[in-house]
């Protein structure tokens, strides 16, 4: 994008602004754009393909009256929930408890700026692009724990308490299995660990090396875990059985934390993407710009949204692991794992310097078969999952 | 074992302290004395012939007629597959009668029930506060002369009757 | 409520919690309150409070003639509602010394099978939805619409039933309905490997239940758990089987017993997989029935004022929950002179504030789903 804006100026548009103030326009501007088409219409859609997703593998239909298909449900919701009163308990810290939701959504949006949709299409490419990432996303620790704080209430402090050791904890393994992928592609920008891998699968960071394909899985879970989706999700989901860090909230406020949660399923789904499976990269096709341009977008965005769809799968079939389970299998099982990933790939990387094709892709030809695997177990529960039987009465 | 043998045991045992046993019905039982009633049970359990391990129901009945409250305990046995009814008659204005929770755990849940609902104190109980019923509430509902209390906690607990409110 | 506890040397001072597990809760099986002092995540002790469902059926009984409580008694247990019809009406007749029609015996131990089915499958998916799995309660609960619609045919009523009268049942079974039923048991079979390979075998499963809050054999004893949480802890001990009532003895069935086959012989894991096992059970004693039933009336001759002889009766059934009795005394008019009800939630309660000290909160979830409480059992 910057390229364009140099464009812009060049062709004399913006003759007596200073270059900066003009990069700093463009970039809110965009940034706004990117936020209130992109980002917020996706969280709506996700939380009503979550339902609808849910509502399928449980033999049962989801939100279908609203808009074609139920789509617009979303929409219903927010603003039923913007009509709403709006409650603040007497004894509760009225500044921090208004605030915590803020804090959260503004943690989860801040990661939207880096997130590459097209080799053209960011709306910066900061140099520190996977880092800028992982510390923002750490802003909603803070909210977290304000929110259970300031309600005044000893469910919602123990629900943010646990939130917060949870998330500090599986930043740890998060953060190692990221930094495995930017030893291999030796920058830090996202743009450039996308340009560093290629279109074919065999050149993806994750069938790479045996220890990228275990450090995916990883990230994968332990981003599960910072995002408090199930099998995490004791802080939210019925932490002791009430609403956890949520309790008190309602309205709009109380959506701004699922808000928050959604749209960070789709970030998730996009640093997978960026650091494992190649980004936006497409066999060259066209040479047409804007073509090649929404080809990058649509292949990103389905790549991305299958790690979405994947946690919805995920939160619909497990059962959720007790705190104290979920802090072992942290420090005790994924931080030695993570450690091991990270030596492994640069044991690799001094073996092979420029990389080692044949073995990605026979990497490739067995991650093949385990999704061939796997798909035939889901062929087998399929057939094998009765259709419902549903007597009317006789009478 | 029968439970007219049992019955014998219990007399040769506790002289003087069991009565009044009823074979020919359908659930044969026998009167205990209120002050022997845990030396009995524990005597009960405990007997390697007899075997009754488990404490099956607590509960009483009010004879207002007769003046008396009976505590009712309907012990069971799994080995020998028999029961024995162990009564125990107590007198209403004051029925005390000691806890059985040294020999069986699951009395502490059935004497705090029958202490709700009738009004019997079990002495030497851990525990004995109301379970079902609030705790400040007056009276005890199971007993045959209870009237209700007016109001509690400020809500009239009286509904004026059906017919009436319609034909208002 | 709250005491101070020195923690560690250097003077730290923390403050035990109090906190109110329920009434209000998307879990607590009905109405239930639990007061649990806590450090955060280990539980001191947790006291439970009931009486939040105490509507005095008891009392009723002395109001209400034999033949009219019977509504009654649907309701002490309304997710098993046959099983106090049933044991009620055996007592009464007991009592009486009525006769029983054959076809009404054996129509009593279908819907009684059945409705043990459709609590099982309750307790089974909220257990599951405790531990956080939501998808096999919506599947549990998508079978026992099924059993309930058969249920309404067979007599007008989806969860309080009122079918089981004194001296048989209140309407007979049509052949439609056998019908039905048989494709029901088809259908239903296969679901609980369904059921298996969805909670039963998964590893967080597992791992959350084995060894948790186990209950040896001398405490169940003590305790007097019955049902499901008796044969968690390795007693094999079956009211159908030892103390036979209605036409059970000509059944052929087995009794799960726990086997601590995943961590310790009675812990929650047990009591879970016996209630698995029990679904295919009954599914055989429904099946060996409906091949079985004769013909005949579907109610004995039972005069319309019922009443009883002077004495007392004590009768027992096998509920889904445990061990039901009912202990009625009739002074010989048409009302009963005191009617108990004695069930296994009851019992099941008071091991509860034992089990309790030192495990986790989310431990205390799953140790009360697992013994499969159920507030009106409790407090009737």
């Amino acid at each position: 994008m910057q390229s364009y804006i140099d464009q812009l100026i060049q062709d004399g548009y913006f003759t007596g602004v200073p270059r900066e103030v003009v990069y700093a326009i463009a970039m809110v501007l965009v940034a706004f754009i990117v936020l209130s088409v992109f980002v917020a219409p996706l969280a709506g859609v996700t939380s009503w393909l979550e339902r609808r997703v849910w509502a399928r593998m449980q033999s049962r239909i989801g939100p279908n009256r609203v808009g074609p298909q139920g789509i617009l449900q979303w929409l219903a919701d927010g603003i039923k929930n913007l009509l709403k009163e709006d409650l603040i308990p007497s004894a509760a810290d009225s500044k921090l408890f208004s605030l915590a939701p803020y804090v959260v959504f503004v943690g989860f949006l801040c990661t939207f700026v880096v997130v590459p949709f097209g080799s053209t299409l960011i709306v910066a490419d900061l140099d520190i692009g996977i880092l800028y990432v992982l510390a923002v996303t750490s802003l909603v620790v803070v909210g977290i724990l304000m929110a259970g704080w300031a309600s005044n209430n000893k469910w919602s402090l123990l629900g943010g308490m646990r939130s917060a050791a949870q998330i500090v904890s599986y930043e740890i393994p998060a953060g190692l299995s990221v930094l495995t992928i930017v030893f291999l592609a030796g920058t830090l920008s996202m743009q450039g660990i996308i340009k560093s891998q290629g279109w074919a699968p065999w050149d993806w960071y994750l069938f790479n090396n045996p220890f990228t394909f275990a450090a995916f899985f990883l990230y994968f879970t332990a981003a599960l875990a910072e995002g408090n989706r199930t099998p995490f999700d004791i802080p939210e989901a019925e932490s002791e059985l009430v609403a956890g860090y949520v309790t008190e909230y309602s309205g709009m406020r109380f959506l701004f934390f699922f808000f928050a949660e959604w749209g960070n399923l789709y970030v998730i789904g996009a640093v997978a993407t960026t650091l494992f499976l190649g980004g936006w990269q497409v066999p060259p096709v066209t040479d047409d710009a804007i073509l090649l341009g929404v080809l990058q977008f649509i292949v990103f965005f389905l790549k991305a949204y299958l790690w979405v769809f994947i946690a919805m799968w995920v939160r619909a079939t497990l059962p959720r692991v007790r705190v104290d389970q979920l802090m072992a299998l942290c420090w005790k099982y994924m931080v030695p794992l993570s450690f091991l990933c990270l030596l492994g790939t640069i044991c690799w990387m001094l073996a092979f310097p420029n990389g080692n094709q044949i073995f990605s892709v026979a990497m490739f030809v067995l991650g093949l078969l385990i999704l061939a695997y796997f798909l035939k177990r889901v062929l087998f529960q399929i057939r094998h999952a009765r259709p419902e039987l549903y007597f009317k009465p006789h009478i | 074992m029968e439970v007219k043998e049992v019955y014998l045991q219990l007399e040769k045992k506790f002289p003087g302290k069991v009565g009044d046993f009823k074979g020919d019905v359908p659930e044969p039982y026998c009167s205990v004395s209120p002050d022997a009633i845990v030396a009995v049970s524990r005597f009960l359990r405990d007997d390697s012939n007899l075997k009754f391990e488990v404490l099956s129901d607590l509960t009483a009945l009010d004879w207002p007629k007769q003046e008396k409250i009976q505590v009712v305990y309907h012990l069971y046995s799994y080995s020998n597959k028999s029961q024995i009814v162990l009564k125990v008659d107590l007198p209403r204005d004051n029925p005390v009668v000691p806890t059985l929770e040294g020999v069986w755990k699951v009395a502490n849940w059935f004497e705090r029930e029958v202490f709700d609902l009738f009004g019997v104190v079990f002495e030497g109980h851990t525990d004995l506060r109301r379970i079902m019923l609030p705790e400040d509430w007056v009276g005890y509902p199971l007993r045959k002369d209870y009237v209700e209390q007016e109001e509690y906690d400020g809500i009239s607990t009286q509904r004026a009757p059906l017919v009436e409110k319609l034909l208002r | 409520m709250n005491e101070t506890a020195p923690v560690q040397s250097q003077g730290f001072y923390t403050e035990d919690m109090t906190i109110s597990v329920g009434p209000q809760h998307p879990s607590t099986h009905g109405v239930l309150r639990f007061v649990v002092r806590t450090d955060g995540e280990v539980i001191s002790e947790a006291i439970p409070d009931v009486g939040y469902l105490h509507r005095s059926i008891e009392k009723i009984g002395e109001k209400v003639t034999w033949h009219g409580y019977v509504p009654y008694t649907d309701r002490a247990d309304y997710l098993a509602a046959m099983f106090a019809n049933q044991v009620f009406c055996m007592a009464a007749e007991k009592l009486a010394g009525t006769e029983v029609s054959r076809r009404g015996e054996f129509c009593r131990v279908i819907a009684c099978e059945l409705n043990r089915i459709a609590s099982h499958l309750i307790s089974v998916g909220t257990f599951g939805q405790d531990i956080g799995a939501m998808t096999p309660f919506v599947h549990a609960l998508r079978e026992r619409e099924t059993i309930n619609n058969l249920m309404e045919e067979i007599c007008g009523a989806r969860l309080t039933y009122n079918y089981i009268r004194i001296g048989g049942v209140g309407y007979d079974i049509l052949p439609e309905t056998c019908g039905r039923i048989s494709e029901f048991l088809d259908h239903f079979e296969p679901i609980v490997d369904e059921y298996n390979r969805l909670l039963s075998y998964n590893k967080i499963f597992i791992q959350r239940l084995a060894g948790v809050a186990v209950v040896s054999k001398e405490d169940a004893l003590s305790y007097n758990l019955v049902g499901p949480n008796l044969r968690g802890c390795g007693i094999r001990w079956d009211i159908r089987r030892d103390i036979p009532y209605s036409v059970y003895p000509e059944l052929e069935f087995e009794v799960p017993v726990g086997t601590g086959q995943v961590g310790t012989l009675g812990d929650s894991y047990d009591r879970y997989w016996v209630r698995i096992r029990e679904l295919q059970e009954s599914c055989k004693i429904v099946r060996q029935c409906l091949k079985m039933l004769p013909k005949g009336p579907a109610i004995a001759k039972v005069p319309r004022k019922f009443k009883p002889p002077v004495g007392e009766c004590y009768a027992r059934v096998e509920a889904p929950r445990g061990d039901m009795g009912f202990y009625v005394v009739s002074d010989g008019s048409e009302y009963p002179y005191r009617v108990r009800i004695r069930t296994g939630s009851f019992t099941a309660m008071s091991i509860i504030d034992k089990l309790s000290k030192g495990i986790m909160v989310a431990d205390l979830i799953a140790l009360i789903g697992s013994l499969d409480v159920d507030a009106p059992e409790i407090d009737r």
